[in-house]
């Protein structure tokens, strides 16, 4: 099934942060080596200040790196590129334009004609369940309507792989469920290569076929979990034992950390 | 999202038509006692003239100024100053937006611009432009130029300054948006930097109105042969008040008018905030 080229390979990927103000310098990422296959849905799980955030700019080239090295289907990243697309945690949509104008942003940036643009939204539109409200305003939908904007937004450009960074983070506890199972179902019928970051784990377990665990400070992988759960996965496998199991096994990979930065406070 | 069948849609628009006719008769409610209120002060200032408390020679009455602004309306004799002082704005407002927007802009986007303008900048915006006006008259003469340069000096600061800080307050969050998307600096700047800019160039728009209108004033009570302020000066020297309310009132009409033309450009960009819905 994990056939072929992979989809993204990172190598050593270490990222240091030097802060000009307290004159400090940060390690956040250290040698971070994995592969994410064609149509794979691979989640990054760490307790806050592990650098999943960071590893993710890193992969969309908006920061660089000072080691090792970072491949989209064979090919060095050298900045932000159309293979790329990113579901960012805050909606960020342009307040002025409406749910049309939003979804077809990074297709005009790429130097599509509107006309042709908003010809492919509609079909994404549709696909998020946006479908009637194209003409909206971001501030007429709810929070949970703005992000299936933002992941309409990115799913239009047709990236060879999907960056996913705490989409669901800012929603309420219900509508949050919602959307990881509507991701879930939009990703059975788009098939996209997928980097999923998350902080809780339930979330990690319920969306991936693997869960790649980091430490914190520096960011390092700790260990890469197979998520042998059958799809189409239901809300209702989240009260399943062997969900449990995996949501027991990984806690425990981050227990100490995320208790040292609790007394760190 | 679609209709539902539980729903009374009759009942619903019922209840839609009386929210909208409670909204209406308390919008005439309050057109009528803004109406009320200037009746009840025209009224008093008309008594206190007319039952001799205080002289005409003061403060006019309603009623001669009424009389005296259709005179002069009739006879033609405000026309051409009321063209003077509007040219005067006209050009000075214009040759400000023409500055101080991409001026504005330019400093605003680029570190080394606002470096080697904002001495300039920040010294002329602090330097109080009557001060200057003596040598602006011996500059530009007492024609229209020199009116124009002073509505310049007042509209071009407000409207700069504005750009600028819309340029430095950009939603970070978009541009990184942008920038994951592969954006362009160009295209960054017309997509993101110029649609977030609107509300401050309207609000710099109208700071600069009122200082340009003052600016008119103001240079043509100083040294003018034409001109509203001219009139004033003319009128308050020869103890003509109820000319001089009349002068004044059409410069106070010019600001309104300004001011609705500038309202309601800002509800046509503005149409997605929720506050203009």
């Amino acid at each position: 099934m994990r056939g072929g080229l992979p989809k993204l390979q990172a190598r050593d990927v270490s990222v240091m942060y030097f802060n000009d103000r307290t004159g400090t310098r940060t390690h956040a990422l250290q040698d971070i080596t994995l592969d994410i296959y064609d149509e794979e849905f691979v989640a990054i799980v760490g307790p806050s200040g592990c650098g999943k955030t960071t590893f993710l700019a890193a992969v969309d080239g908006l920061i660089p790196i000072q080691g090792g090295e970072i491949r989209i289907s064979g090919v060095p990243i050298t900045g932000p590129g159309r293979d790329r697309a990113v579901v960012f945690q805050q909606a960020s949509l342009l307040p002025w334009r409406t749910v049309v104008g939003n979804v077809i942003y990074g297709l005009q940036l790429q130097g599509m004609r509107t006309g042709e643009a908003e010809g492919i939204a509609g079909r994404y539109i549709a696909l998020v369940g946006l479908g009637g409200f194209e003409k909206h305003f971001p501030s007429e939908l709810s929070g949970g309507m703005q992000q299936r904007v933002n992941l309409a937004r990115a799913l239009v450009c047709d990236p060879e792989i999907l960056l996913l960074d705490e989409p669901f983070a800012s929603l309420d506890a219900q509508t949050r469920e919602l959307m990881q199972a509507e991701l879930l179902r939009i990703w059975r019928e788009t098939r996209k290569t997928s980097l999923f970051i998350t902080h809780q784990i339930n979330e990690a377990v319920y969306l991936a076929d693997r869960v790649i665990v980091f430490s914190s400070r520096p960011g390092r992988v700790r260990a890469v979990i197979e998520i042998a759960l059958p799809r189409p996965r239901d809300l209702s496998i989240k009260r399943d034992p062997a969900f449990h199991a995996y949501e027991d096994q990984i806690w425990r990979l981050i227990e100490d950390e995320v208790k040292s930065n609790v007394a760190r406070g | 999202m679609s209709p539902v069948a539980s729903i009374n849609t009759a009942a619903v628009a019922q209840f839609e038509q009386q929210a909208r006719r409670r909204r209406r008769t308390l919008r005439n409610v309050d057109a009528g006692l803004a109406l009320l209120a200037i009746l009840v002060f025209l009224g008093l200032w008309e008594w206190v003239t007319a039952s001799g408390y205080i002289k005409p020679l003061f403060i006019s009455s309603p009623s001669r100024i009424a009389v005296a602004g259709s005179r002069m309306l009739y006879s033609g004799e405000i026309w051409p100053h009321l063209r003077v002082s509007l040219s005067e704005f006209g050009l000075g407002f214009g040759l400000a937006i023409a500055v101080g927007v991409p001026v504005g802009i330019l400093v605003g986007w680029y570190r080394w611009a606002f470096a080697a303008t904002n001495p300039f900048i920040s010294g002329l915006n602090a330097t109080p432009r009557e001060a200057l006006l003596p040598l602006i008259v011996i500059w530009l003469g007492i024609a229209i130029w020199s009116k124009v340069a002073l509505v310049f000096l007042g509209a071009v600061f407000p409207i700069l300054f504005n750009m600028m800080t819309a340029m430095h307050t950009l939603d970070q969050s978009l541009l990184q948006v942008a920038r994951s998307f592969g954006a362009k600096d160009r295209q960054i700047f017309r997509t993101i930097a110029l649609p977030s800019s609107v509300p401050f160039l309207i609000s710099g728009l109208r700071i600069g109105a009122g200082r340009g209108l003052v600016g008119i004033v103001l240079g043509e009570l100083y040294a003018a042969n034409a001109g509203i302020g001219y009139l004033i000066a003319v009128f308050g020297s020869t103890f003509q008040t109820d000319k001089l309310f009349v002068a004044v009132m059409f410069i106070t009409s010019m600001g309104i008018g300004l001011d609705l033309i500038l309202r309601r450009m800002e509800r046509r960009f503005e149409a997605w905030r929720p506050s203009h819905r």
